[in-house]
């Protein structure tokens, strides 16, 4: 089945630009836009009025099938909530997420700005998507282990981690946690259940579900979560994980954020043009969500759903958060080179921290005053701890962190060969 | 004759094979309407046609394992990897199928790809933007393995590997795109402009795998460098006044061993630089190769510097980076001895 969100392009037009002496039947997926053109997506069709179904989370991963074609959506562009899906969580909470996405928000800005100084050497916003992050994270629990690529900056805000520790380790300074040895953004946070970020796309997938298997192993309650975009399902250890995942019931969730670009390729290079990336789940036999990532109540309720089915049992469920990449893919790109500067402007799915608010203010839980409060203080935070962080290294000054640290961790004991290489390189530095 | 610098360079030697080979398809990670994250192939696709020049799937061992498929079928697929970081999901593809098919089969299918991979430091590209992977390659039966160090080298030997009946894996020293590198990260950059190797004829041209590049004839040592570590090595001889051969070693696998045994004889010091990690890198076979043909010759003991052997770090960038200083160290150690 062919779903109907899907981006569809226009194979006649694909065609036309291969006539001449250029001929070849070879096919080659485009997007529908490029710089230049007016993107319109008119015809993917927001559903309004409905959502599919919730089933019980422990059910047969057949009869979530249409959960991969389909779009699990719960707050409608006006603020209403509507559908089976919408959670019973407390304005509390929901004003918990607004704070959340609006400081993540916050900190990419700032921090993009300071690479833009040479203040670091690299980073990479979440700007657009940031609702899958935080919505995912709050109905998890703390313990449940993460697996996350670059984008999900959102998780650690979520739990609680020190914003200045994360901003210490792009600033590769001497209040890095990682010593400088990882380029910004790919934390670590053990203790957030965060686990170490690879800079190799698609490899942690398959040890996410390694991690949840020794956990249903120990009898533990906990679960894992993993990551990836929607580009890197293409590699092969994306396989691996949904094949491992299904066959031992692993309690995970494995997440494909469809963020709709990877740098320069649109998202039909990934998955061609004729299925959704919810539905790679079904023919591994997993439950399969697809879910609005821009309403983060619609995010919040896929993953209550997804961790109860792992945490009871029922093994693994594939999310894909639909949503988009608003900004760059890093500070080394230019997007305007590839797609239309408006394009994420016209995006029909809207914006998640806009959504939110416009809900809460519906329901008398907010109101115009609070929200631009909590953007100034959001601003001051970051400011500040920002402040405090580059008072410690950054990499246009001193980084502060000792060079001899790269040869520690290498192995749990130092080697002899590595004690020989320290002291020749202590040597080149009288 | 036209400037040019090595990402230049590297596209011109697409675009004079793509015009003249229909059977000439280029293909990677965002390579094609974008032109690839160095820019190495932008214009390709809107010269060549969409079918010619395009997108894969973020999928190494699938970009190299179409590769492999299409050459076997009659064409010549210049593949390129984003980063040589990321290369390891097709080291099987790599390794154990192009380098093969042809002895597996006895000649009857063969393999003719060409891999672009840039590798190397310099950037703050930390653990994942920074490796030089040459020496799992060379290790490979069946496998060329070449690096150049220039633009001028580059575009003739990337015309040579795409003609080359065999797998060939070109490694283009990111550090030196945009122009030479002497070590000193604090320096002002210099570009390719002005640069006798930075002069790339128009049209077709081959320098042929397999011979070094010799650089100076002096007979007081000879420099065995590769990639970025040509002009580390260059600066570093000229500011201790050595008269150094060095050799500019382009092709690691075949190897130009006539040259650097000629040389070696003359000198009877040897020093061998390379940025990957030392232990069991490219160096080791240097060094093997060296003494078994010279040592009788050999004054010194032969010398190595290399990358630690650690993961290359992020701030510790230049600590890591095997620089003047320690280069210098091992010039005046060899000298000595
Ligand atoms: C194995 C591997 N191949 C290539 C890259 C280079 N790379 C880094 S991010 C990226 C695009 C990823 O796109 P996607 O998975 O959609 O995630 P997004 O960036 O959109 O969040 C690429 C090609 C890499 N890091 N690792």
């Amino acid at each position: 089945m062919v779903s109907e969100f899907r981006i569809r392009t226009e194979t006649e037009s694909n065609m036309a630009k291969q006539s001449g002496s250029n001929k070849s039947r070879l096919y080659v997926p485009e997007p529908p836009f490029r710089p230049g053109d007016t993107p319109d997506y008119s015809h993917i069709s927001v559903p309004a009025a409905h959502s599919p179904v919730r089933p019980d989370p422990l059910c047969d991963a057949d009869e979530t099938r249409d959960h991969a074609t389909s779009l699990i959506r719960v707050m409608r562009f006006n603020g209403e909530t509507q559908g089976d899906w919408v959670p019973g969580i407390s304005p509390e909470i929901k004003r918990t997420a607004l704070r959340d996405i609006a400081l993540t928000r916050a900190m990419d800005e700032r921090m993009f700005t300071m690479q833009r100084q040479g203040k670091m050497s690299f980073y990479m916003k979440s700007t657009g998507e940031e609702a899958v992050s935080v919505g995912h994270s709050l109905a998890l629990q703390d313990t449940d282990m993460i697996f996350p690529t670059y984008r999900q900056q959102g998780i650690l805000i979520n739990r609680g981690a020190s914003m200045k520790e994360m901003m210490c380790q792009c600033l590769s300074n001497s209040g890095d946690p990682l010593d400088g040895k990882s380029i910004p953004v790919l934390y670590s946070f053990k203790k957030h259940g965060f686990f170490s970020i690879s800079g190799n796309l698609g490899t942690q997938l398959i040890q996410g579900v390694g991690w949840a298997m020794a956990s249903a192993y120990k009898n533990s309650d906990e679960i894992a979560s993993v990551f990836t975009g929607e580009g890197a399902t293409a590699e092969g250890d994306f396989h691996y994980a949904l094949n491992f995942a299904s066959t031992y019931r692993a309690p995970c969730i494995i997440n494909v954020v469809n963020n709709q670009w990877a740098i320069s390729s649109f998202q039909g290079i990934a998955a061609g043009e004729g299925e959704t990336f919810a539905a790679r789940g079904t023919g591994y036999g997993l439950a399969t969500l697809r879910v609005d990532g821009n309403d983060v109540l619609a995010v919040y309720a896929a993953t209550e759903w997804a961790a109860e089915r792992a945490r009871r049992g029922g093994g693994a469920t594939l999310i894909e958060h639909f949503t988009y990449r608003k900004s760059g893919h890093s500070t080394s790109d230019d997007p305007s080179k590839y797609r239309p500067e408006s394009e994420p402007d016209v995006w029909p799915f809207g914006d998640p921290l806009e959504r939110l608010k416009t809900h809460l203010i519906l329901i008398g839980e907010w109101d115009e005053e609070r929200h631009v409060e909590l953007l100034e203080s959001c601003k001051k935070q970051v400011r500040e701890t920002y402040k405090s962080a580059e008072a410690m290294g950054n990499l246009s000054g001193e980084t502060r962190v000792n060079d001899f640290t790269m040869f520690e961790q290498v192995y749990e004991h130092a080697l002899p060969h590595l004690d020989e290489q320290k002291r020749m390189f202590a040597q080149e530095r009288d | 004759m036209p400037q040019m610098n090595m990402i230049e360079a590297i596209r011109d030697a697409l675009d004079v094979k793509m015009s003249q080979d229909s059977d000439v398809l280029v293909f990677g990670e965002d390579v094609g309407y974008f032109g690839g994250v160095f820019r190495a192939t932008a214009g390709l696709q809107e010269t060549h046609g969409l079918h010619r020049c395009f997108d894969t799937p973020i999928s190494e061992g699938g970009i190299v394992g179409i590769a492999i498929g299409m050459a076997a079928n009659g064409l010549r697929p210049v593949a390129e990897i984003q980063f040589a970081d990321y290369i390891y999901p097709a080291y099987d593809q790599i390794a154990s199928e192009a380098a093969r098919l042809r002895y597996r089969s006895n000649g009857d299918f063969t393999a003719p790809i060409t891999i672009r991979t840039p590798v190397g430091g310099g950037i703050y590209g930390g653990t994942t933007h920074s490796q030089s992977p040459e020496a799992l390659f060379t290790h490979i039966a069946g496998l060329k393995t070449i690096i150049p160090s220039n633009p001028y080298d580059a575009k003739g030997m990337l015309i040579d590997a795409i003609e080359d009946n065999d797998p060939v894996l070109f490694l283009e020293p990111k550090r030196l795109y945009n122009g030479p590198f002497y070590g000193d990260p604090h320096a002002p950059a210099k570009t390719w402009r002005g640069h006798e190797l930075g002069e790339v004829p128009s049209g077709h041209y081959t320098v042929p795998i397999g011979e070094a590049r010799k650089i100076s004839k002096g007979g007081d040592v000879t420099i065995l460098a590769y990639g970025t570590m040509v002009w580390v090595a260059q600066k570093v001889a000229e500011d201790m006044g050595l008269e150094a051969d060095i050799l500019d070693l382009r092709s690691l696998l075949p190897l130009d061993i006539e040259a650097i045994e000629k040389s070696v004889k003359k000198t009877g010091r040897c020093v061998i630089l390379h940025e990957a990690t030392r232990t069991s890198g490219f160096g080791a076979e240097l060094a093997a190769q060296v003494q078994e043909r010279c040592f009788y010759a050999l004054e010194a003991p032969i010398q190595r510097v290399t990358g630690w052997d650690t993961p290359y770090p992020h701030a510790q960038e230049w600590a890591y980076f095997p620089g003047p200083k320690r280069v210098g160290n091992a010039l005046r150690s060899v000298m000595e001895g």
